[in-house]
């Protein structure tokens, strides 16, 4: 049961990240994209990490991807993105990638057969990843704040340098 | 509860569900009605509950129509969304000692992500409509939501501080002494004004603001699809009078000549009371008055119950 459950998940988050990745129309790509993040979030869930497929859903799909199409809206692409994007993605743009992708999986399959049993899924509870993250990896965490302060910082300084500059030219 | 039990509870839950929310677009206008000195729907039937019905035979009936300008399949698919989401954010609602779909250890961030999730109806909508007004309902909604859901999940901490866990049960049986929404209320009343936002009620209903939009992100939508966007509000609206209920007034925590269920409704009811209270005695913001009250006064409230919660708890381990 627990399987197959799995199985169909995974199919989906491979169906959807293809779909993601092929779309010329942003709106359509990024529910798709929307879609993959959901059903990696049942994964988590199928593995024994429920508070990982919770954070998923609550920050990758319900604030990140909101803020992707936020910008969609802003930009308001319409059809002429999308014959744009029909042109930027040729045929020949896929080798690359292709190649890359097949590397990685060719090594994936190595390593299934050279480990056996990676997962044998236990359940972490919420209070285990806060006392992991607030004490062995209290030092990263700080850093990753401080990014964070650097960046928040920095897009009110942008924002305001505009608005400022908006005025200017007002009372010109 | 065996897996049977679970299944017809599950399936009573959804139907009352909707059939409450479907309800309460009556008994919101006669309240609406009482409270602004007027009538409101009385012709049909007893105290004209049967408007509903017509509403709904009405909305059924209409041509189901896109317009030929939108992007069909994201224009039909918007409305569902947020019923969807909805309905799976009531799984893990504790009616009672027993009487729950789900107990998980992460209840709480379950119907965080769920409300969160719901939001891609409004953007979607706005978005597939391909008309201005829609556009910037959608894009209003977008910048609501973002900034509400902050601190709805940060005012909720404190109540997960002192009950120490994410299930709602457990976090029920934690204010047997004393409700959460006592040395929480700063909790409660960010919770309170983040949730009626989320649900984008009256107050906060900038994405729609008829006076300014037409009607926001529905302005295309008509029929069927236009009763799925109304019937998602609703369940938003009583969704979140239940989880008001389960996390600052005891939940089913009451006096013993009630069952449990009975006093879980009853706050429920009351809280719903309320939230039509405040749609016929609060005007509509600005909306940057709107945002401007959530980053300037909302989020350092929620930080100073934050780091106070935090304080005390330690002081109280010792």
């Amino acid at each position: 049961m627990i399987l197959a459950l799995f199985y169909v998940a995974a199919a989906i988050a491979l169906l959807s990240t293809a779909m993601a990745l092929s779309r010329t129309n942003a709106t359509h790509a990024l529910i798709y994209l929307i879609m993959s993040l959901l059903s990696v979030a049942v994964i988590f869930f199928i593995i024994g990490a429920p508070f990982a497929a919770a954070l998923e859903i609550v920050i990758y799909a319900g604030a990140i991807m909101v803020l992707f199409v936020f910008v969609i809206m802003m930009l308001n692409l319409g059809e002429a993105g999308q014959i744009r994007e029909r042109e930027w993605l040729k045929p020949r743009s896929w080798i690359l990638p292709g190649i890359f992708a097949a590397a990685l999986l060719a090594e994936l399959l190595v390593l299934e057969n050279g480990l056996s049993g990676t997962t044998t899924g236990v359940a972490v509870e919420p209070k285990t990843v806060g006392l992991t993250l607030f004490g062995p990896y209290v030092l990263a965490v700080e850093l990753a704040s401080m990014l964070l302060l650097a960046g928040l910082v920095g897009a009110y300084h942008v924002g305001r340098s505009f608005l400022a500059r908006d005025r200017g030219v007002k009372h010109q | 509860m065996s897996e049977m039990n679970t299944l017809l509870f599950g399936l009573v839950l959804l139907l009352s569900a909707v059939g409450l929310a479907a309800g309460l677009t009556w008994f919101e206008r006669r309240l609406l009605g009482i409270w602004q000195d007027r009538y409101g729907p009385n012709r049909l039937g007893p105290f004209g509950a049967l408007q509903v019905l017509a509403d709904m035979l009405k909305l059924l009936t209409k041509d189901d129509w896109v317009p030929p300008f939108a992007d069909r399949v994201v224009f039909v698919f918007a409305p569902t969304a947020i019923v969807i989401a909805m309905l799976m954010g009531f799984a893990v609602v504790p009616f009672s000692p027993e009487l729950h779909l789900l107990d998980v250890n992460i209840g709480l961030l379950f119907f965080l992500g769920m409300t969160s999730l719901a939001v891609y109806s409004v953007l979607l909508g706005g978005l597939a409509s391909n008309n201005k007004y829609a556009l910037l309902g959608g894009l209003r909604s977008a910048a609501q939501m973002i900034s509400y859901e902050v601190f709805m999940g940060l005012s909720l901490m404190g109540v997960v501080m002192l009950s120490g866990s994410f299930s709602l049960q457990a976090i029920v049986r934690a204010q047997e002494d004393l409700w959460f929404c006592v040395h929480q209320f700063l909790g409660l009343y960010v919770f309170l004004i983040a949730g009626i936002a989320e649900s984008h009620r009256l107050p906060f209903d900038l994405p729609e603001a008829e006076h300014e939009l037409t009607a926001g992100f529905h302005t295309e939508y008509g029929g069927m699809k236009f009763a799925m966007f109304m019937l998602g509000e609703y369940l938003g609206l009583i969704l979140i009078a239940c989880m008001i209920t389960t996390l600052f007034f005891g939940g089913w925590l009451g006096p013993d000549f009630l069952p449990p269920l009975a006093w879980f409704l009853l706050k429920t009811g009351l809280l719903i009371l309320f939230f039509v209270l405040l749609r016929a005695a609060i005007p509509r913001p600005r909306y940057d008055q709107l945002m401007s009250l959530g980053w300037k006064v909302m989020l350092p409230l929620t930080l100073v119950n934050l780091a106070a919660t935090g304080a005390v708890a330690l002081w109280m381990e010792g």
